[in-house]
Parts: structure tokens; sequence; C-alpha cells
């Protein structure tokens, strides 16, 4: 390509040069995509909701750390990372939308709700860096916890009665397996590190837990959809078992668990978020609210 | 008489020119019935962000060669893995100086294994061949990639990570 200015060489093209498109053209081919009978639609709808508002949000919260990270490697690490989740909040808010058939597709389900129609668990959304409210040692050690909580989870849900539930999660359960494989490196690299680094990943943790016990309540949807739904309080003696490998090798302790800060019996899973989720919500849908359709 | 599975199976990769789609595993089926081609191909991650532009580089090389309907399909399942890499595509890449990855076989059941310390992966350098490698980082410039480097001819090489 000839150019005298770089910028006019990126929009001198036609529009394929762009690999980074909006909206997938038929993402969900290879496997049956029938609502499976018995299944409320309402609630499987919900339940991908859920699912995909777990790896989006955190996906944009690992998406600040890239150029801030402690090191290059660790810009790529975290971005790649968050490129993983976002594939695949992509095909669940894609699901959801579909299954809904109200005809809103994956860009008006993380674009065009408000802040209490998010149903993440607090564990994604809480802000732990870059910046204040966080540091590195707080992103590994929500990272860790995050990823080996949804590779028992994802793992699963491969056999859920949902097939496309059943597809995401087989492919995904590679990509989390990596990931939770990195933040347990870093564990045990930072947490048997020096005097600074261990005394921050106590603090970490001391940050992190009060969003542990979340992680391992049914919510009313997931209780409704046995089968296609994975029960959460199945997964924490597999989930404890993960960290405690993690901790004793990182010389950090597991604290018990810490009760779950309900407000009226209800968080994340209800759209009760903590504060830090508008801010995130306000960033993340700015630019396609002011300039409503935009696309690269 | 050029087939339309022939045509396909020459398009390459948009990230890793050196290979085709169906060296990389990823082009999985190419049918023809009354001059429509219906392709499907499988993302390797679930972010990969080529995956539209391999879909209209396969659109745009079908349409060249005379076929005016082609439709792309995306499968999900069953979920991509670095075996699907042809002998011929891991061939390349050493050429290309990308370290292959080796093979990973049929899945074990049951819960997936932790992994503390990074694995002691033999990988031998795609350059000079020595098997004294380290790993640099775990990630690499797209989501297939880790960076290495060679511990004789001291150069860095990308390495195409198991899945």
């Amino acid at each position: 390509m000839s150019f005298d200015n770089a910028y006019e060489a990126l929009i001198d093209q036609e529009d394929a040069h762009w690999a980074f498109g909006t909206g997938f053209s038929a993402p969900l081919e290879g496997v049956d995509r029938e609502v499976p009978t018995s299944v409320d639609a309402k609630d499987l709808v919900a339940y991908c909701l859920m699912l995909g508002d777990d790896s989006l949000i955190l996906s944009q919260r690992l998406a600040a750390w890239c150029s801030r990270a402690p090191e290059l490697e660790e810009d790529i690490a975290l971005a790649n990372i968050a490129l993983d989740l976002l594939g695949q909040a992509r095909l669940l808010l894609t699901r959801a939308g579909e299954v809904e058939g109200e005809g809103r597709d994956e860009d008006a389900l993380a674009y065009l709700r408000d802040e209490r129609e998010f149903r993440n668990v607090h564990l994604a959304e809480i802000d732990c860096g870059p910046g204040p409210g966080g540091d590195f040692a707080t992103t590994i050690v929500r990272l860790l916890v995050f990823s080996s909580w949804k590779v028992a989870q994802f793992s699963r849900l491969r056999g859920s009665a949902d097939p496309v539930l059943a597809a995401v999660a087989a492919k995904g359960l590679k990509e989390l397996a990596y990931h939770r494989d990195h933040a347990a490196q870093w564990a045990v690299r930072l947490g048997d590190g020096t005097e600074e680094s261990h005394r921050r990943m106590v603090a970490a943790v001391d940050r992190v837990w009060p969003f542990v016990d979340e992680l391992f309540h049914a919510n009313a949807v997931e209780s409704r959809l046995a089968g296609v739904a994975v029960d959460p309080s199945e997964l924490r003696s597999e989930v404890d078992g993960v960290l405690d490998a993690v901790f004793e090798a990182a010389g950090l302790t597991r604290p018990g668990p810490i009760p779950t800060a309900f407000v009226a019996g209800q968080a994340g899973r209800d759209g009760v978020h903590t504060e830090a989720m508008g801010f995130l919500v306000a960033e993340m849908q700015h630019l396609h609210r002011s300039l409503p359709g935009a696309v690269w | 008489m050029t087939t339309a599975r022939q045509i396909a199976e020459q398009v390459r990769d948009p990230e890793l020119p050196v290979l085709t789609l169906a060296d990389l595993g990823v082009l999985r089926d190419v049918s023809e019935s009354d001059g429509r081609v219906l392709v499907t191909i499988t993302p390797t991650y679930s972010g990969c962000p080529a995956i539209d532009e391999m879909g209209a580089d396969l659109r745009r090389a079908l349409t060249a060669a005379g076929y005016a309907e082609v439709e792309v399909r995306t499968s999900l399942h069953p979920a991509w893995t670095t075996d699907w890499i042809s002998d011929d595509g891991r061939r390349k890449l050493t050429e290309h100086g990308i370290a292959p990855p080796s093979r990973v076989g049929p899945k074990v059941a049951g819960p997936v294994p932790l992994n503390l310390t990074p694995p002691s992966q033999r990988v031998p350098c795609p350059l000079c061949g020595s098997p004294r490698t380290t790993e640099l980082s775990r990630f690499g410039s797209t989501a297939c990639k880790a960076l290495r480097r060679c511990e004789d001819c001291a150069e860095p090489f990308e390495h195409i990570k198991e899945i």
C-alpha cells in the first residue's frame, strides 16, 4: 500500500480490511438452536444473560489494564484474556437475543441495557485497578477466583440440555483453564515473592473475598433450569480444592466464607449491583449511546 | 475442473498467511449444489477477531471463481483443536519460524488439571532446531500463540499453543 499518511492508509481500504466487525453473520451454526422442550424460554434468556454478563463485564475490567500492566507481556496477556471473554459474551448474548425473539442482538444487549438489567455477579464488576480501588495483585486474585469458578461451571455446562450452551462451554472451557493457570502462576510468583508482593497479595485476598460467596448461591432461575443450568452450590468444593492448591504454593491463607451482602435478598444475578457498576456501564456504553449505530 | 472445495482450500489465514484455512483446520466443510456453495468454518478461539475476515476472504475467492451464491457459516461444535492443524501446515509453520503445537490427543474426562508451574514442554527452536528453549510470555501477538526464546541461537520465536 502506498500512502503519505498512515491514518489515510487505514481508511483507504475496503470495509473487509477491518477484522473487528460488529455482529455475527451466522454465529450459532452447527448446533441445534431449538429451545429444548420443557424449558421456559424466559428463564433461558435470563440464564444466558447471567453467563454472558459475567464474561462481558470482566472483559471490560481487564481491557482497562492494557498499557497499564507491570510489563509489556502482561498488557498482552490481560488483553488476550479479555478478548476470549468477550468472544464468549458475544455468543451468549446472541443466544439470549435469539431465544428472546424480540430482535435484540448482542450489541443491543451490551450497549442498550441499563445497570439494573445486567445479571453478572459482583466479583466481575468490582474495580480491582488499574488506579485507585485495586492494583495488579487484586486483579490477579479476582481473575484466579473467577476463572477457577468458571472452569468448574463450564465443565458441567458441557452437558447442558441446551445444545448452544453446551457448545459454548466446550469451547470456552479450554480458554478459561488457560486463564486460570496464568492467574495461578502469578499468584504463586507474587505470594511467594518479596515481602512487598506478599503483603499486597494478602491485601488483595481481603479485598476480593467478600465477593466470593455469591458465586455459589443458586438464583431462582438457575434452580428452575435443572438440566440446562449448572447449580452453583455444587461448585464450591471443586473451586475450594483448586484455590487451596494455589494458596498453599503461594504461602497464602484462604479465608473462610464471608456472607454475601444481599440487598433485600438480592445481588448481581437479580440486577442489584455495587457502586462500581454504574461507572463501568457508563464508560462501556458511552460511545454507542452517543453515536447510535456506530460501527468500525 | 476446479471444484469449490479446491478454491476454498487455497484461501489463506489472514493472521498466519503461511497457512491456508484448510492447513489450520478451520475449514470444516465445503458443499456445492446447483451452483450454490455452502462453506462451514470454525473459530480457533471464541473471541478470534479474524473469523469475519476469513468469511469475507472465502466469499471473495469463490465469487471470483464464478460462484454466484456463496454462504459461509460459522460452526461452534465440535470446538477447534490444534490437533486439526495438518502435517503440511506444521511443516510450513516451522519453515516460517513459528513452532507448531505438539499433539494434544483425545481429552480425558473429569476436572481440568491445574498447572501451577509452566509445563516443562519441549518445544524445539524452529530456527536452529535446538531443544533448549524457554517460554517468555504465555500470550503472543494473536490469541493462538505464545512467545518463546531459544537458549542456543538466542532468537525469540512464536509457538502455537496447544488447545
